[in-house]
This record gives C-alpha cells, sequence and structure tokens, in this order.
C-alpha cells in the first residue's frame, strides 16, 4: 500500500484544504495518539503526504499490542522473535523516529483532549514519563488528529473470574511474549475469536501445557462465516498464513481447539485451582449435564474486545450502535479534524488497522485516499474483513447465565449481579449513573472499563424482562439479541489517564505550554 | 503453580539477565531488569497482592494498564499500576488494601472528576 504511483503523484501534486495558521507551518501537523498497527500505519503516510507528524505513544516502544516489544532492559538478542510482523513493524518504527518531520513521545499518558469553542482540531493534553516519576507535561495542538488507540480484551463475568489466576488471554499474552513470564504451568484459554491462537501458541512456546483452547462460537456457525464470500478474502492472505501457522502450533504442542465449549466457573482457594469446563449451545448456554472440572493453574480469557474509545468520544466523535468509532470511507469521525483507525472504528486486527490508518494517515495530511486504487480496494476488503469477524465470533447472549447473584460484575468496587439487579427492580426505567451512584459499579479506579459493557448486556436484559429480581435469566437469555464483538458504552471519562493531584497543581503554576 | 519466567537457558530470544532487587512491605524479592514489577511479584510466587473491598485478592488480569487490579504505592506513591511500571533496582513497593475492615487503605489519590465515568451510556 506504500509507495504506490498514484500516492507518489498525489504527494507531488499535493496542495491540500486550506491550511490553518497554527504555529504558521505551511505543512499540516499530524497529531497521531496510538503506537500500534493504525497508529504508525497513519504517521507513515501523514509523513509521506508531507505533514509533520507527532506520534503520542503509551509504551516504551512503538508496536502496540500486536507487535508489543520485550523491554530494552532486558537486553536479548533476538528481540523480534516473539510473533508475526515484528521485523515489519521494526523497520516501520525506526523509519518513524529517526524521520525528521515526526517527533515521537513514548511513555505519553493522554489524560486529556480539549475541544475548543470555535471549533478546529482538539488540543491532546498528556504528561511523558514513567508514572510515580516526575513526568513532563505537554499540550500538542495539531491541524488533525488521529486516533488510533486500539481495544482490550472483554471477559464476560462467571463465578470465580475474579480470583488471582483468571487473566485477559492479552495479560497472558503480554507476559509471555514480552516479559518472558508464563501464567502458570498448566493454563486453560476460554473465550472467542482468532486471537486466542497466538496466546496458546506463545503459552506453549515458552513450556506451559495448554490444556485446550476453548472457543465458545460452534465450528460450523464459524465455519460458514469464513468461507462465505472467498473473493473478499484475496487481501487476507496473510491473516491466512498466520491461522494456519497458529494451526499446526496447537497439532505441533497437541493442544486440543474444542468449539461450543467454555470455561464457566473457576473456584480454588484464594486463587485458581480447577475450573469448571461446559459445552454450550448456539446461544453460549451451559448443556446442563455436560460439565467437566478440570485442575488448572490458571485460566485465560477473552470474549472479544472492548474499544478504547474515551479519547475520540472526548474528542466530540460519535459512535455506531455496537460502540465502536464513527467513521467515513476516509476514517474521518463525525467530530471536525478528527480521524480514526484501528481496532476503535472495528476489530479486525493488525493488517486492517494498518490498512485503517494509512487511509486516514492520507487524508489528515490533506491527500487524497481515493487517488490510491490499491489502497481503496484494500480498505474496502478490510471492512469486510472486520464485519466477518465480528459474525463469526460474536458474543451470544446465554453468557449472562454464568453469573451468578454473588458473582462479582465491577471488580474495582466489588458490585454484584445481585446488587445490580436489586438496583435495577427498585429503580426500573431509569437511568445508568442511578444505577451506578446506587451500587458503586463503575465508579473504581478503572472508570468502569472493564465493566462496562457487561453491565450495559446485563441491564439490557432487565429491561427486556422486567420483574423481580429472581426472575430466571435462562429463559430471558433465549430470545435476547446477540450483543455483538464489543457492545460498548460511550465512555465518558473527562480525564483518561490517571494524574496526580501533586501533578495537576503544577500545571497551575507553569500556565499554558 | 504460581507463575514463572521462562528458564533464561530455554528461551529462544537469547536472554543475558541482569539481576535487580526490589524490597516488597520490607522483603527483599529479586528480579531482572526489563521486568515490570507486576512480573516482579508473579514471580516470587505472589498471583495477588492488593484486597478489593469485597475481600478478594487482586493481582494481574488485564496486564495492559486498563483495569487496575494490580496497583501498589512504590517509592511512597500510592496506586501505580505494576503491570506499567519497569521495575528498577532498590524500588519499594508497598502492598495495599481496600477491605473494609482494615486501617490500611491506601485511599484512591488518582483524581476522579467529578462525574469521572457517570456520564449516560
Amino acid at each position: 500500500m506504500s509507495g504506490s504511483g498514484p500516492e507518489a503523484a498525489a504527494e507531488r501534486n499535493h496542495a491540500g484544504p486550506p491550511l490553518m495558521p497554527h504555529r504558521h507551518r505551511m505543512n499540516r501537523h499530524v497529531v497521531v495518539i496510538g503506537g500500534g498497527p493504525a497508529g504508525t500505519a497513519a504517521a507513515e503516510a501523514a509523513l509521506r503526504h508531507g505533514a509533520t507528524v507527532t506520534l503520542i505513544d503509551s509504551n516504551e516502544a512503538l508496536g502496540g499490542q500486536y507487535n508489543r516489544r520485550i523491554p530494552a532492559a532486558y537486553g536479548v538478542r533476538r528481540p523480534l522473535d516473539i510473533g508475526h510482523g515484528y521485523r515489519a513493524a521494526a523497520r516501520r518504527a525506526r523509519g518513524l523516529v529517526e524521520h525528521p518531520r515526526c517527533e515521537y513521545l513514548p511513555w505519553a499518558a493522554v489524560y486529556q483532549i480539549e475541544r475548543h469553542l470555535d471549533g478546529g482540531c482538539p488540543a491532546v493534553r498528556l504528561l511523558v514519563g514513567v508514572e510515580g516519576d516526575q513526568r513532563t507535561h505537554r499540550v500538542v495542538q495539531g491541524d488533525a488528529l488521529i486516533v488510533a488507540t486500539g481495544a482490550y480484551d472483554r471477559v464476560c463475568p462467571f463465578p470465580g473470574w475474579d480470583l488471582p489466576g483468571v487473566y485477559t488471554a492479552g495479560a497472558a499474552q503480554t507476559l509471555a511474549k514480552t516479559q518472558r513470564v508464563l501464567i502458570g504451568r498448566s493454563v486453560l484459554l476460554s473465550g472467542t475469536g482468532p486471537f486466542l491462537l497466538p496466546v496458546a501458541q506463545s503459552l506453549a512456546a515458552g513450556g506451559a501445557r495448554v490444556i485446550a483452547v476453548l472457543e465458545a462460537n460452534p465450528r460450523g456457525e464459524i465455519l460458514r462465516h469464513w468461507a462465505a464470500r472467498p473473493w473478499q478474502l484475496r487481501h487476507s492472505a496473510g491473516k491466512a498464513k498466520e491461522l494456519f501457522e497458529y494451526a499446526g502450533c496447537l497439532a505441533r504442542y497437541r493442544i486440543p481447539l474444542r468449539t461450543s465449549a467454555a470455561v464457566v466457573a473457576v473456584a480454588g482457594e484464594g486463587r485458581v485451582q480447577e475450573a469448571t469446563v461446559a459445552r454450550l449451545d448456539e446461544n453460549w448456554t451451559p448443556i446442563p449435564g455436560s460439565h467437566t472440572t478440570v485442575v488448572v493453574d490458571a485460566v485465560a480469557v477473552s470474549h472479544g474486545f472492548t474499544p478504547q474509545h474515551e479519547l475520540a468520544v472526548a474528542a466530540g466523535a460519535a459512535l455506531t450502535a455496537q460502540g465502536f468509532v464513527r467513521v467515513d470511507e476516509n476514517q474521518r469521525t463525525t467530530a471536525e479534524s478528527v480521524w480514526a483507525a484501528g481496532e476503535i472504528t472495528g476489530i479486525g486486527g493488525a493488517q486492517v488497522a494498518a490498512v485503517e490508518g494509512a487511509v486516514a494517515g492520507i487524508a489528515a495530511a490533506g491527500g487524497d485516499p481515493a487517488a490510491d486504487r490499491a489502497l481503496r480496494a484494500r480498505h474496502r476488503t478490510a471492512e469486510q474483513f472486520v464485519a466477518r469477524l465480528a459474525a463469526a465470533h460474536p458474543i451470544h447472549p446465554g453468557v449472562l447465565t454464568w453469573s451468578q447473584a454473588d458473582t462479582v460484575v465491577c471488580r474495582c468496587e466489588g458490585t454484584t449481579r445481585g446488587d445490580l439487579t436489586a438496583a435495577w427492580a427498585r429503580t426500573a426505567g431509569e437511568s445508568y449513573r442511578s444505577t451506578k451512584l446506587a451500587t458503586r459499579a463503575g465508579l473504581g479506579p478503572c472508570q468502569g472499563r472493564i465493566c462496562a459493557a457487561n453491565i450495559d448486556a446485563l441491564r439490557a436484559q432487565a429491561a427486556a424482562h422486567p420483574g423481580p429480581a429472581s426472575t430466571d435469566d435462562r429463559r430471558g437469555a433465549s430470545d435476547y439479541t446477540p450483543m455483538g464483538l464489543a457492545a460498548a458504552s460511550a465512555a465518558w471519562r473527562p480525564l483518561a489517564a490517571p494524574i496526580r493531584l501533586r501533578e495537576l497543581a503544577d500545571l497551575d503554576s507553569e500556565g499554558q505550554s | 503453580m504460581s507463575p514463572s519466567m521462562i528458564p533464561p537457558d530455554e528461551d529462544g530470544v537469547g536472554r543475558a539477565d541482569r539481576p535487580l532487587t526490589v524490597v516488597v512491605d520490607g522483603v527483599e524479592v529479586p528480579g531482572v531488569h526489563g521486568q515490570t514489577l507486576a512480573s516482579v511479584l508473579l514471580c516470587d510466587d505472589r498471583s495477588h497482592w492488593r484486597i478489593a473491598p469485597t475481600g478478594g485478592a487482586r493481582g494481574v488480569f488485564c496486564g495492559i494498564g486498563i483495569c487496575f487490579d494490580c496497583v501498589a504505592t512504590v517509592n511512597g506513591i500510592p496506586d501505580i499500576r505494576l503491570c506499567r511500571r519497569p521495575a528498577r533496582d532498590g524500588d519499594t513497593v508497598t502492598l495495599q488494601s481496600r477491605a473494609p475492615q482494615e486501617d490500611r487503605t491506601a485511599g484512591l489519590s488518582l483524581v476522579q472528576a467529578p462525574g469521572t465515568s457517570e456520564a449516560e451510556a
């Protein structure tokens, strides 16, 4: 997608939209938040189209979650031998870090997006440095903002999911790949989606025994969605190769892949010691009598992903009904001068994110993404890939039958499902806000990032089936529509990252920069 | 079994671990440079190090700074997410608890703006 003829021509003839007078630059200043596949592709494309770029990333090194690096302090000899795409990502990262028009800010926590009363591109407020150290405050004002903040694992609650030893699949992957830490000797992976496979590979390659990979959706459904309209997958050959490799890895390590199955409960003295595995019907309701108990050290779970879209929301971007940032064919959001790319616009994986990032980068720099026909074609199939993934690996409402009245839903505040249903029974038809104030769910330090989507799902079910809290959930679940891969509520988090009182006080004394 | 590091001699990435020591609630705990404090604690046979308001134990859950399960006080500054914090030789870590009956509650020093996360869906 890079360096093609039409794009190069567009660069030579670059005129762009009317330039804003910020900083008296004659080229556009594009601010990119996020250093993963989408953000780095966006920065690269914007630079190619003549823009000046500020690339803001919260990690030590570029790569995002997909190409997250082993910290440099480890000093390993082969740091790129830990997964797919690392060499290409490292090349791309070097090109960005060394580019004369790119300012790269690692360890940067964006805590606020500030919209201006008279419109224009929002300002980005951030702190640079390791949290707890003396950090440097910055306000970055660009002509265009690209938000590429990615997504994180969604875990639907089940009894025991708050016991130590239950990790998100992303945590298991990050620990294994970039910290060289295995979450246990015997591990069960449970959830839905192809992401479970590379996690199994990392754990097995590190020496853990992966007891099984449990995919909750039925094999037939998954195959039907992946086999449909094969011509749309013509740009996904790389992804297919990757999947075949994971399949080969499962075979090599003799890891069973079971469909229509899930960890529906875990138990243990102070930490996970055993997991209850059940066969699921197509609605994800456990089949009575199918439960078995497995001795485990740890369980890694991912029921899909939640977009980390609060910065886009703060910038004024509208969301789709599925909770992703709404973008047009140029990845432009509904907010002035704000683009979005990658998993916050729909879950599609790294290759899709990179295509979206390239489109956003060109558009934000003032170019015309449609001038690159190859890129446009890839962009179209990328969108189809997102839709296919969502269709093949939805979360089905039977998942709501897994939790019990005493199952914690909000991990921060300890709000149980029973607390929530009792509050809803008292305040039927009233707002989410009143529920939160009554139960404290979502008011803890994670600001609802982990629980909000799950509470939304429970609340939707309660609203569809009002009645006493003892209402049989199974009945309610049977005619509830699928929640989708990442149904998440609009995230309004005025302070998007932790900031300390001392740091706020320092801001007052230093004034605007 | 608790989490553990891949043994250096079995690790294909070519490790040359350089040891460090952190102090957790007064006890010296070994680690290596490059580890996060969360990794150091996980590999010290600790699957958890914080008590939630329910009394439940919390350690690493999301591993990438989203869930705030793994927070502890580092060098006197409370509520640091250990999964995002590189371990440095000599770091002192004090474990936190929000268990209702304990008076060791570190409280939340993080600013939560009025209305934070209370907006409507």
